[in-house]
């Protein structure tokens, strides 16, 4: 009996010790940038990135805000694609779903292999870029990082199941009331959807948060750069800091602590995630396993 | 006689439209969306076949002469053949690994009975899919980077010299591979914790009484359980086979010719084709021949999954 219960307790061990480990190399890079934003630039110069930095330095935030104008912009940007984009696209996503859901409707059929398709089959890069560029003209726009993104097949499946969940004696005994079917939908089915409406939008405000990809095919303008967009420039250069004249002076003397920025805007682009994460994260978890039921 | 019938369909149609209009009418703008972006560019492939010409449009360009003019280049392309390549032994060893690290992960996350243990360890794990791919390449830059990587750290003190990563492109398929599994692996086993945590408890407590370990209960009750879900995601997947994440390889990548090599997939071969090079022609040969091999191995692998749990499949 001793013997059962002590190989049971090596095995517990074997298990946590191993998702510990799986979890710490998860989070690792994490603190590394953090750690590394902190770092002093000579020191990453001559010894590299360091988990805990051995001279505590906020140089790269300072020039950073400095330059605080272009940062504040990217956030501005983001942020409004964000906020617009999710509102809008779990608004179009739920009022597609809602009818493909009922029975008394009788085309939910067409309606669902319509957005199926969409799901399966793609044209590819160039006739979407062409579409995009030529004959809707978005380019160079707010819209353009917006829009494209708005109907997602996949969130419209997500809410569809949700939908079916609930009774259909429900809203067909509000319009024996006298609901009309704008008002069931707003205020019934709305409402009591609220778990699938709150996993979607955050589904969605990850795709537009983390999205670059309509950055680079659909923005050329520096003012119109969101975020992660910005990130990428400073990545591929610290071009920026050369054309401010304030940083430059601050500069003159010292050393440019060109990795510092890059890590601190990096810092910077996942502060939001990071910090909501913690509260979010259990509706996601929830959402996907609400999705898994089918497919 | 057959006239009247399809007018009695068509008030039959104009009946129901009446009837449900506040219904139908909502779905109006997700239609559209789903018209202007999925299907216009599913006819727009026709681009392929033609001398495309901005001022003219898709539709209006004047058809290529040959007909295949546009693909001449693409199928006698040395890298036409390397992206291919590339993209699909990339995306069969993420598949791959990703499924079993994630496999992996649930079943022992699944024997983890503390609550607040098992709880963090799905958070941390989760964190990595809230990044950007900018971030992560970032994060990639920071342990790979020559100078200041931490990676060539650790070699200099196992007393081995450093290498520079980022002109070595026999070492990405492998770096890429970790990326892919520390980024999904997280996201990718709540799907398979799930499903475990619907299976009946009585058949661990037979095999409890019958004596069986708990790496035997791992492999003989949880593992098969997982089965199912394991092939049909496994499936779907394959059906993408031929479309590699752009946001993954752009990001992590970029411009950087050195590791064209092994990382070029077909995504970035035809994105730089559009927009740095700007041979229309090509990248749409090129967008064409990856959308058509795509739609049969969509239908095929939907096939196969319907063939394996009937309506498994996506349709």
């Amino acid at each position: 009996m001793t013997n059962k219960l002590g190989r049971l307790r090596l095995s517990d061990l074997f298990i946590s010790l191993s998702v510990l480990v799986f979890s710490i190399l998860c989070l690792l890079p994490f603190l590394m940038v953090i750690g590394g934003s902190f770092t002093d630039e000579l020191e990453i110069q001559a010894h590299g990135y360091q988990l805990i930095p051995k001279h505590f330095s906020t140089d790269a935030y300072q020039i950073l805000f400095v330059q605080w104008k272009v940062l504040v912009n990217g956030y501005k940007i983001s942020t409004i694609v964000t906020v617009i984009g999710t509102a809008a696209s779990v608004m179009i996503c739920a009022m597609l779903a809602y009818p493909m859901s009922l029975k008394r409707v009788k085309y939910r059929r067409f309606l669902s292999v319509y957005s199926m398709l969409t799901l399966l089959f793609s044209g590819g890069m160039v006739p979407w870029y062409i579409i995009c560029v030529n004959y809707l003209h978005l380019k160079d726009s707010i819209a353009a990082l917006i829009i494209p993104y708005l109907c997602s097949a996949f969130n419209v499946f997500l809410i569809r199941n949700y939908f079916q969940s609930l009774p259909e004696e429900l809203s067909e005994s509000a319009k024996i009331d006298g609901a009309g079917e704008a008002t069931i939908f707003f205020k019934i089915v709305m409402r009591l959807s609220t778990p699938v409406i709150a996993t979607v939008s955050l589904f969605i405000a990850l795709t537009y948060w983390n999205d670059w990809f309509l950055g680079v095919m659909l923005i050329d303008s520096s003012d119109l750069q969101p975020l992660q967009l910005l990130l990428r420039s400073i990545v591929s250069n610290i071009m920026f800091l050369r054309s401010s004249d304030a940083a430059a002076r601050m500069l003159s003397n010292s050393l440019v602590p060109s990795e510092g920025i890059k890590l601190a805007t990096c810092v910077m682009t996942i502060g939001p995630i990071v910090f909501l994460y913690p509260f979010v994260q259990r509706y996601f978890i929830k959402g996907i396993m609400i999705g898994a039921v089918k497919g | 006689m057959n006239e009247k019938r399809q007018r009695g369909r068509a008030k039959g149609v104009a009946l129901e439209l009446n009837r449900n209009a506040i219904l139908y009418f909502m779905a109006v703008p997700g239609i559209v969306l789903l018209f202007l972006f999925n299907y216009l560019p599913m006819a727009g492939v026709l681009i392929a076949f033609k001398n495309f010409d901005f001022a003219d449009g898709i539709f209006g360009s004047e058809w290529a002469k040959p007909i295949f003019n546009n693909f001449n280049f693409l199928f006698t392309s040395e890298t036409t053949f390397r992206a291919t390549r590339n993209t699909i032994l990339l995306n069969l060893t993420f598949i791959v690994c990703s499924t079993v690290v994630a496999v992996g992960l649930a079943l022992l996350l699944n024997e983890v009975r503390h609550k607040l243990f098992k709880k963090s360890v799905q958070s941390f794990t989760l964190l990595p899919f809230f990044v950007s791919w900018i971030v992560v390449s970032v994060f990639a830059y920071s342990i790979f980077a020559f100078d200041q990587g931490i990676l060539n750290q650790l070699l200099g003190w196992f007393g081995l010299e450093k290498v520079n990563w980022y002109n070595t492109p026999k070492a990405w398929p492998i770096i890429l591979t970790l990326i892919t599994i520390w980024k999904s692996a997280g996201y990718n086993s709540i799907l398979y914790i799930a499903t475990l945590s619907g299976v009946d408890t009585s058949y661990y407590e037979a095999a409890e009484i019958d004596g069986a370990s708990r790496f035997k209960k791992m492999r003989y009750i949880s593992l098969p359980m997982l089965k199912p879900t394991i092939i049909i995601l496994s499936l779907l997947a394959i059906g993408r086979i031929m479309n590699a994440d752009f946001g993954m390889f752009y990001g992590i990548i970029g411009d950087n010719p050195n590791l064209y090599a092994t990382t070029d997939v077909l995504d970035t071969f035809i994105f730089r084709n559009l927009r740095v090079i700007g041979d229309v022609g090509m990248a749409s040969a090129a967008s064409f021949y990856q959308s058509f091999i795509a739609f049969f191995l969509v239908l095929a692998c939907n096939r196969w999954a319907n063939k394996y749990q009937n309506g498994s499949g996506l349709f």
